[in-house]
């Protein structure tokens, strides 16, 4: 893309963070303390993040272990890991915490902190940070993108041509409006709100389920997820993965959006019971889905790969170059915040 | 029908000079007398000839060429009923001349392709019908995660024709964070976006165009090779208006090599004909000339049919006219 002025966030005080970040760059010459940081990274991540950790930090590398021999690896260096990079498959649970006695901070790749202790944190006083505000959009916008590509068929159809058959059998088939549709929103956080806002522009009424009612808002409250199931055509899962919010979508849920309806999860995988889900799709009680996320990843179930109701993308809610570039910031700058005794950018503990 | 058959007719008869989509045949039926010259066993000028005293109006689809020679054959016709948007198969001045009134689909269309154009943009930018296919294959256990896309939010969108549908995506994109700037016949100053009287000056200030613009004789390649260099090599192109309006060739030519960013395309040249080398691309997504064909559409345009129809039987205006002088 050509170059866009990038324009730093302003960022509310509502949480305990640094009203005025400064924004990390690359091109500042890290800090003496940075360099003794001893960081595990427990998933390959994209080259910019593992480069400028490797360039600034100590670097461990925990996924060029096998699991089997994590338990080794860890005790092998357990002496300077003093920080942990995780994301959203492997984070920081108790026996990884345990297995690290110099831990003081976990600074996850994702927004969502379900893959991370916090209740142990707490107990050993560990500081964690997340990357909220800057992957919004991005995961706002896929959650439409496959909506439409849903109702619209648009994978389908682009199937459709590459084999041929348009040649063959003639045109495609009608497919289901996506404008002026009523979508019910799990979840009303910053993610969910941007989700509305853009589904405003497609004139679809918005009604939402969130653990309190949110009168600053226009929008219709549902205090039930199934009553907000029943009452709307595209139901998005947009909440953070909680022990209450365990399939949260089940198949009374499932059941009341109905063969017509849609559900879009660009939550977390256990949000839905998926083998519920499976079967509502195959016996048609479920119009159709579109999943950017599984409760086993990598593994799909290959039920769902026959089926032309459904769209099913490999984890991709951030998944943006100029999106995973900011989150690796943002990991940076919380990192050499914390090596460096100034306050975190975007702490949660 | 039966029943037409065993009362005398005192619905208003409507002619087809070929068929239109059952759906519009059917709504349209419920409340006149469809005359389907096909149906009979004389040849179509005899046919049009003993209807000609009767027959006021006229539905056709855009696969009729409406010329003064058919015009010639329907003295009685005022009112004329097309079930497209485009009009450049009915020659409007021919029928301004004759007092025949003509109707289009108006925006019934507009936002399914406004719908279908922001889909398709989303679908090119984060891979989703290509990172679909390579869960479906497998592959997500063995090759691992798939390589990055690119975010919407911030970039500038060049719409190439600023109408209905044009607007429509407009308004849908702004919410998504883009900038919109445009290219229309003329400037548009109650619009809040930019205006750029040529296609190359406007790609030149574009991450991405989109394409909704009419097809006519001016419009022709109106994507061409020069508004592709201008776009740059990172740059993507989105049509939902026709084929022809792109250089199809020079677009191929380009994402073979590199020299564009990607392309979501509704519309080709030689359709059902699509270049294969396509195929084998990541960052295109092809989609059968579907962008504006909803269940929910279909039947709204059944309704407007039926509704023009009627308004001009009881000498009331059109709902959604075509005035020649518009384009």
């Amino acid at each position: 893309m050509k170059p866009t002025k990038c324009r730093v966030e302003e960022r509310g005080t509502e949480d305990d963070r640094n009203p005025n970040p400064k924004p990390f760059t690359s091109l500042t010459t890290p800090p003496p303390a940075m360099e003794s940081l001893g960081v595990l990274l427990t998933f390959p991540a994209n080259s910019y993040l593992e480069e400028e950790l490797n360039k600034r930090c100590k670097l461990f590398r925990l996924w060029e272990t096998p699991p089997e021999n994590w338990r080794q690896f860890l005790r092998a260096n357990a002496g300077s890991i003093r920080a942990l990079v995780g994301n959203s498959t492997v984070g920081a649970d108790a026996e990884m915490i345990d297995a690290l006695p110099a831990l003081e901070i976990v600074a996850s790749f994702s927004v969502g902190l379900d893959k991370v202790d916090l209740a142990k944190c707490r107990e050993r006083r560990i500081r964690v940070t997340n990357t909220p505000d800057v992957l919004t959009d991005d995961v706002a916008d896929l959650a439409i993108g496959l909506a439409i590509a849903t109702m619209r068929r648009i994978c389908e159809a682009d199937r459709y041509v590459r084999s041929g058959a348009w040649n063959a059998k003639g045109d495609y088939k009608l497919t289901s409006k996506f404008s002026g549709k009523t979508i019910g929103i799990i979840g009303l956080g910053r993610i969910g709100l941007a989700i509305a806002k853009r589904a405003e522009a497609f004139d679809c009424p918005i009604s939402y389920y969130s653990r309190s009612e949110k009168p600053q808002t226009n929008y219709k409250y549902y205090s039930s997820v199934v009553d907000l199931a029943a009452n709307c055509h595209i139901l998005i899962v947009a909440c953070a993965l909680t022990e209450e919010t365990r399939h949260i979508v089940n198949r009374e849920v499932m059941d009341a959006l109905g063969p017509k309806g849609v559900l879009v999860n660009i939550g977390r995988g256990p949000h839905v019971d998926e083998a519920e889900l499976v079967s509502a799709l195959i016996e048609g009680r479920l119009g159709g889905a579109a999943l950017d996320v599984f409760e086993h990843e990598p593994h799909v179930p290959e039920q769902l790969f026959g089926l032309e109701n459904v769209v099913l993308v490999p984890h991709v809610g951030s998944a943006t170059w100029e999106t995973r570039k900011e989150m690796a910031d943002l990991v940076l700058g919380n990192l050499e915040a914390h090596a460096t005794n100034k306050p975190l950018l975007t702490p949660v503990l | 029908m039966a029943s037409s058959e065993e009362q005398p007719e005192s619905r208003p008869p409507v002619l087809l000079l070929r068929m239109v989509a059952p759906a519009y045949d059917d709504a349209v039926s419920a409340k006149f007398h469809v005359l389907r010259p096909w149906e009979s066993p004389l040849p179509r000028d005899q046919f049009l000839a003993a209807h000609a005293g009767s027959v006021r109006a006229l539905l056709i689809s855009s696969l009729v060429t409406l010329d003064d020679a058919t015009l010639d054959a329907l003295p009685r016709l005022g009112c004329v009923v097309t079930t497209s948007s485009g009009v450049n198969h009915i020659d409007l001045a021919a029928c301004a001349r004759r007092g025949i009134a003509v109707a289009n689909a108006g925006t019934v269309f507009s936002a399914d392709a406004a719908d279908y154009a922001v889909g398709l943009l989303i679908d090119v930018l984060r891979r989703v019908s290509t990172s679909d296919r390579y869960v479906r294959r497998g592959l997500w256990p063995v090759k691992g995660d798939y390589p990055l896309g690119f975010k919407l939010g911030g970039k500038r969108v060049g719409i190439v024709g600023l109408g209905s549908i044009g607007s429509e995506t407009a308004k849908r994109l702004v919410a998504f964070g883009c900038t919109i700037l445009y290219y229309s016949r003329k400037n548009k100053p109650s619009v809040p976006y930019k205006y750029f009287p040529n296609v190359c000056d406007l790609a030149a200030e574009s991450d991405i165009l989109i394409v909704s613009c009419a097809l006519t004789s001016e419009t022709h390649h109106i994507i061409n090779k020069d508004v592709m260099t201008a776009l740059g090599k990172e740059g993507i192109i989105v049509n939902v208006g026709r084929g022809p309006l792109v250089d199809e060739a020079e677009l191929v030519r380009r994402l073979m090599q590199g020299e564009l960013g990607g392309a979501g395309l509704d519309v080709f040249e030689n359709e059902p004909a699509v270049p294969k080398e396509l195929f084998l691309m990541d960052n295109v997504v092809l989609t059968p000339h579907r962008a504006i064909f909803t269940s929910e559409s279909l039947a709204d345009l059944g309704q407007l049919l039926v509704a023009n129809l009627e308004a001009f039987f009881s000498n009331r205006p059109l709902l959604t006219p075509v005035n020649h002088n518009d384009l």
